[in-house]
């Protein structure tokens, strides 16, 4: 069952290997029917040091899913499609988007 | 290299090719001939509970408080709130600090969020966050606690080690001096628990906390510091109300001055056994068994002091104040008059009141405050009994380097254990130390315990040799003529030199 749509927020320490490769994969993952199902919005932490204090994000990339709550967080480059659907919570186990 | 109050307050460049930031601790800024070198990253490691954020935290608070250097505070594992509470009851207030923006926070600690790692990651971030609050207080100073948390909360110990590295880079690169905390999981062991931390820090110092006969001793050591020097070995350190105190040993000795002048024993005799007094900064050492008028000698140092207008300070840890008085009053002595006229104070404590460190400090406490130029403590031998070989041997270095540096005449006494002859721990640990050293023996003669007195040792001054008889009365002491006729008195055992034996010696010198 597909749930409610997802805010998202990904966390880049500039462009980067990782970040770079995280905002492909996000864009991967969420590709076709899923497409409707997130906003997406992308922070360097370089420009905003404040926000990512204010949120004490450590790790680059980190995306951070605000709503709905809770606040959950995948941390790396997002290769791992599985863990990046069930860490944020939008398709259950045995979906056929797995 | 400038020390006052066992804290260096100047440091000339040329002195050391590495420059070094003083920290403020009391005491480690001896230890480690300067303090951090600056603008590296020096690794404290120590295992659970053995001040390693306070370490860190009275290394930023020494920097804002007294040397204009602001700093930030990177907690992998306590959450800022706490550490404000904490340290407020040591009077520190770092939320003034963070209002006047001297200070900041980087709060790394553990959030409650659900985490997944999914794919590459690096700490980016942290860095820049780190970056961020350096610059918004202008900081010179910065700690980072610990970096162990971080291996527990992310796990991949080669990312750790590479973040670390560019953690280290990046500070390096602004030019901050950085403390690293990590933590150890045995007390004589690997530096660090996962092995890594070390290798990404030029200096690296080791806090302990051992359990050592029951007892709990902490130490501080400085394990390397590249290019430049340090002591070396372990010193003790204590946790007190105002924050860390390190005892450094060998730091104080350097500096010991000596004085030619002399003041009075209180007793004639004992005047002209010691070639007319104690020296004016001497540590004198009175050893005997139990009864032979210790705490007589003791008694009458002090009243001599007291009546030459001079201020008095006497530690006791076998009597109370009250018994003290009394025995003075048995011998004569009106001790409760000094006190009323203040030049006296007597200041009586259990030896199991306290750990050794904390001894140490409440008595430089109390010179600090009553400021005298005698003072006595009757007797070691009941610390003595109390600490480890090791804590107390380190307890009379510090307690004798500190009198003698604020130049008051010590006078300790230590008690033998068996009745005749015999030596103490104390005289074998301290008689180096000591200037002086009176010998107090009974001597069985003809069915009688008699007493017997010699001075064995006085530095720099001449001094009878003899072994005298002495009695104890209501006037206090009386010695008198030398023992004749009888050898082995020190050793307890003596025994007649027969007249016979008498005739042929003269014989012989004629």
């Amino acid at each position: 069952m597909v749930k409610k749509k997802s805010i998202l927020k990904l966390y880049i320490a500039g462009q980067t290997i990782n970040s770079i490769k995280a905002i492909h994969n996000l864009e991967k993952i969420f590709s076709g029917e899923l497409k409707e199902m997130y906003e997406l919005k992308i922070i360097n932490v370089l420009e905003n040091p404040q926000l990512a204090e204010d949120e004490r994000i450590m790790a680059t990339p980190t995306l951070s899913r605000e709503l709905p709550l809770p606040i959950k967080r995948i941390i790396g480059d997002l290769s791992d499609k599985e863990k990046v659907l069930i860490g944020l919570d939008i398709v259950e186990v045995g979906n056929k988007w797995l | 290299m400038v020390i006052k109050n066992n804290k260096i307050t100047e440091v000339k460049n040329h002195e050391t090719l590495v420059k070094k930031i003083v920290v403020g601790i009391e005491g480690f800024d001896v230890i480690s001939e300067g303090g951090l070198p600056e603008g590296r990253t020096t690794l404290v490691s120590g295992t659970s509970g053995s001040g390693k954020t306070l370490f860190a935290l009275e290394y930023l608070w020494h920097g804002i408080q007294e040397h204009n250097e602001n700093g930030v505070f990177v907690t992998f594992e306590e959450t800022p709130n706490d550490i404000v509470k904490n340290v407020k009851s040591l009077g520190w207030y770092l939320d003034d600090f963070e209002k006047q923006k001297k200070f900041a926070f980087v709060d790394a600690s553990p959030s409650p969020d659900e985490k997944y790692i999914a794919g590459n990651y690096d700490f980016g971030a942290l860095i820049a966050r780190i970056k961020y609050a350096i610059e918004k207080v202008n900081a010179k100073r910065v700690a980072v606690d610990s970096i162990s948390a971080l291996f527990s909360q992310y796990g991949d110990t080669g990312v750790i080690r590479s973040e670390l590295f560019k953690i280290g880079a990046a500070l390096k690169e602004i030019g901050v001096t950085t403390m690293m905390t990590s933590e150890r999981i045995e007390e004589y062991g690997e530096i660090a628990r996962f092995g890594v931390e070390e290798f990404v820090s030029d200096n690296v110092i080791v806090i302990r906390n051992v359990l050592d006969e029951e007892k709990r001793r902490r130490t501080i050591e400085i394990l390397k510091f590249r290019g430049t020097q340090h002591q070396k070995g372990e010193y003790p350190f204590t946790i007190t109300s105002d924050g860390i105190k390190v005892l450094p040993l060998s730091g104080l000795e350097l500096i010991m001055k000596s004085s030619t002048k002399r003041i009075t024993t209180g007793n004639k005799e004992l005047d002209h056994m010691c070639g007319g007094g104690f020296f004016r900064d001497s540590i004198i050492l009175v050893s005997g068994p139990t009864g032979t008028g210790k705490t007589l000698i003791t008694t009458l140092f002090v009243e001599a002091g007291c009546k030459m207008g001079e201020k008095c300070l006497l530690f006791a840890y076998e009597e109370s104040k009250e018994q003290l008085i009394r025995n003075g009053l048995s011998w004569g002595v009106d001790l409760n008059k000094w006190v009323k006229k203040g030049l006296l104070k007597i200041v009586c404590r259990y030896p199991e009141a306290m750990g050794p460190e904390d001894h140490l400090l409440f008595i430089k406490k109390q010179i600090g405050e009553f400021e005298p130029t005698r003072m006595a403590i009757d007797s070691l031998s009941a610390m003595e009994r109390v600490l480890t070989l090791r804590s107390f041997r380190e307890f009379v270095i510090s307690l004798a380097s500190y009198t003698k540096l604020k130049e008051i005449a010590g006078l300790f006494t230590s008690t033998t254990k068996t009745l005749l002859g015999g030596e103490s721990i104390t005289e074998a640990h301290i008689s180096t130390l000591t200037d002086s050293i009176i010998i107090l023996r009974y001597v069985e003669m003809h069915g009688e315990m008699r007493r017997g007195i010699t001075m064995i040792k006085m530095r720099g001054s001449w001094h009878e040799k003899e072994i005298r008889e002495y009695v104890i009365d209501a006037k206090g002491m009386h010695i008198m003529d030398v023992f004749r006729g009888v050898e082995n008195i020190m050793s307890g055992a003596a025994r007649s030199v027969s007249a016979y034996e008498e005739e042929e010696l003269k014989k012989l010198v004629k």
